[in-house]
């Protein structure tokens, strides 16, 4: 008998933090409601990952890591991890029935192949024409742009989850990005903790708000041009 | 055929000074921990090291690290690891960081006989810089080219004399496109079976891309983010 693999959500502790109207939980529950069903989705590290514990009733999707992995599953139970066994963060993970495992090759080729049907990652920065950067801070900070070039240059949907502002309180959706580039022209939806923005024709498009955030807060908070067209709905969450 | 060496020392004989290594791993995941081992042990220094990732500061290329082995390092990422951060801030470590895809494919087309080939990834970046662009199908691409070295050192979980390989779980990642780009390939396994035990239909890497093979001892494997869940 095959050992029978849980279907359960994932699990992760964290400290959530109250960093705007919306906090990171928030915003990956907003980020959550884009998913269809059938869809191949691959979640960047960080708060993009907690999308996976907020898969709407009724749909499918399988998760797919760019480490080699598609059928992501849960973390282990206590005792039962595995270290061959990691999702691209580095964390411990399980297979789902139906599960597959590859080498990087195959794995970018289902990226590059556009074969992945959305990327949700982080940003430093977005800009209104769709460029963003997430990978270095010259001078400062340098980690690297593991698979997100790839990502951004390829996926037909990119959403990113990001701070509507830094910690000093200053714009993170900008008319231009300042730090060096992930990918251009390339981000169609952005959702902050402040609001859900779409990007076309060269500025952001105000399309949801955060509960209790008033359109003015947003427009204070967003350096580029933010287009808000008639009466903007609160988001919708549980 | 029998590629068997006996050990870790014995299986990087020839790995000289200056020389470009790939080492396959995600992370510390699958990474060949014996060779590195010995390569510490050697002293072997001024290598170029072609590795998705750097370690951690005490575990994996972190080790060599430690001992300014290393000269130059080809990654996608390298978040994890202080003193590669600070050797590169200060100039002491030259540093290609190449999007993760782009890598793997540099690898596997140097081991296919692909010198050159053209990726949207990157273009508009620090990356393009210096490189070809040319547009397909109304999207720009820039030309990124075959990466090979003068050994890979890759792990896997089993192999046979032949040098034929299987991976475990996600410890696969970029060994067997590594496996190809080697001039000489050097696959250290958790279990070096007979020949014949294992099943043709199940090889991941055949053996022809393989020169030397042996069992390493004393896998830690370690954990970079244990993360789990409780049973309640």
């Amino acid at each position: 008998m095959k050992k029978e693999l849980s279907r359960e959500p994932f699990v992760q502790k964290t400290k959530y933090q109250n960093l705007g109207m919306l906090d990171k939980v928030g915003i990956v529950k907003r980020i959550a409601q884009e998913l269809q069903d059938g869809w191949y989705v691959n979640l960047g590290i960080g708060i993009p990952t907690l999308v996976a514990n907020y898969i709407p009733q009724g749909i499918s999707v399988e998760f797919q890591s760019e480490n080699g992995l598609l059928g992501m599953g849960a973390f282990p139970y206590d005792g039962e991890e595995d270290a061959d066994l990691i999702n691209a963060g580095k964390q411990t993970v399980t297979l789902l029935p139906g599960a597959t495992l590859f080498d990087s090759a195959t794995s970018f080729a289902m990226i590059r192949g556009q074969h992945v049907q959305l990327t949700v990652l982080g940003a430093m920065e977005v800009a209104e024409n769709g460029d963003i950067a997430n990978w270095k801070i010259p001078g400062r900070m340098v980690k690297g742009m593991g698979g997100a070039m790839d990502l951004v240059a390829s996926a037909e949907n990119i959403i990113v989850a990001m701070m509507h502002t830094n910690k000093k309180g200053e714009s993170k959706i900008l008319s231009n990005c300042t730090l060096p580039l992930t990918g251009v022209a390339c981000v169609k939806k952005v959702v902050t903790n402040l609001a859900v923005m779409e990007i076309k024709d060269g500025a952001f498009h105000l399309i949801e708000r955060a509960p209790g955030v008033s359109v003015e807060e947003i427009q204070n908070a967003t350096e580029g041009t933010l287009i808000v067209e008639g009466e903007i709905p609160e988001m919708q969450l549980d | 055929m029998n590629k068997v060496v006996a050990n870790s020392n014995k299986a990087i004989e020839g790995i000289k000074d200056g020389m470009t290594l790939m080492l396959g791993g995600f992370g510390l995941c699958g990474i060949p921990e014996n060779c590195i081992g010995s390569l510490v042990k050697k002293r072997i220094t001024n290598l170029t090291c072609i590795s998705n990732n750097a370690g951690v500061d005490d575990f994996g290329l972190g080790l060599l690290l430690q001992q300014r082995q290393i000269k130059k390092m080809i990654s996608s990422y390298v978040g994890e690891n202080d003193e590669f951060e600070r050797q590169m801030l200060n100039g002491e470590l030259e540093v290609d960081l190449i999007p993760q895809g782009s890598l793997a494919e540099r690898c596997r087309a140097g081991g296919a006989g692909i010198p050159a080939f053209f990726t949207p990834a990157g273009f508009g970046t620090e990356v393009a810089e210096g490189k070809e662009i040319r547009e397909f199908n109304g999207k720009p691409h820039i030309l990124e080219s075959a990466l090979t070295a003068d050994f890979a050192i890759v792990k896997a979980w089993k192999g046979d004399p032949f040098g034929n390989l299987i991976f475990k779980g996600t410890a696969r990642n970029f060994n067997p496109v590594m496996a190809m780009a080697g001039k000489i390939t050097i696959a250290e396994v958790e279990e070096l079976v007979e020949p014949g035990e294992l099943d043709p239909n199940q090889i991941h890497t055949p053996g022809i891309f393989v020169q030397r093979i042996f069992q390493g001892v004393d896998y830690e494997k370690r954990i970079e983010q244990r993360t789990v869940r409780s049973k309640n």
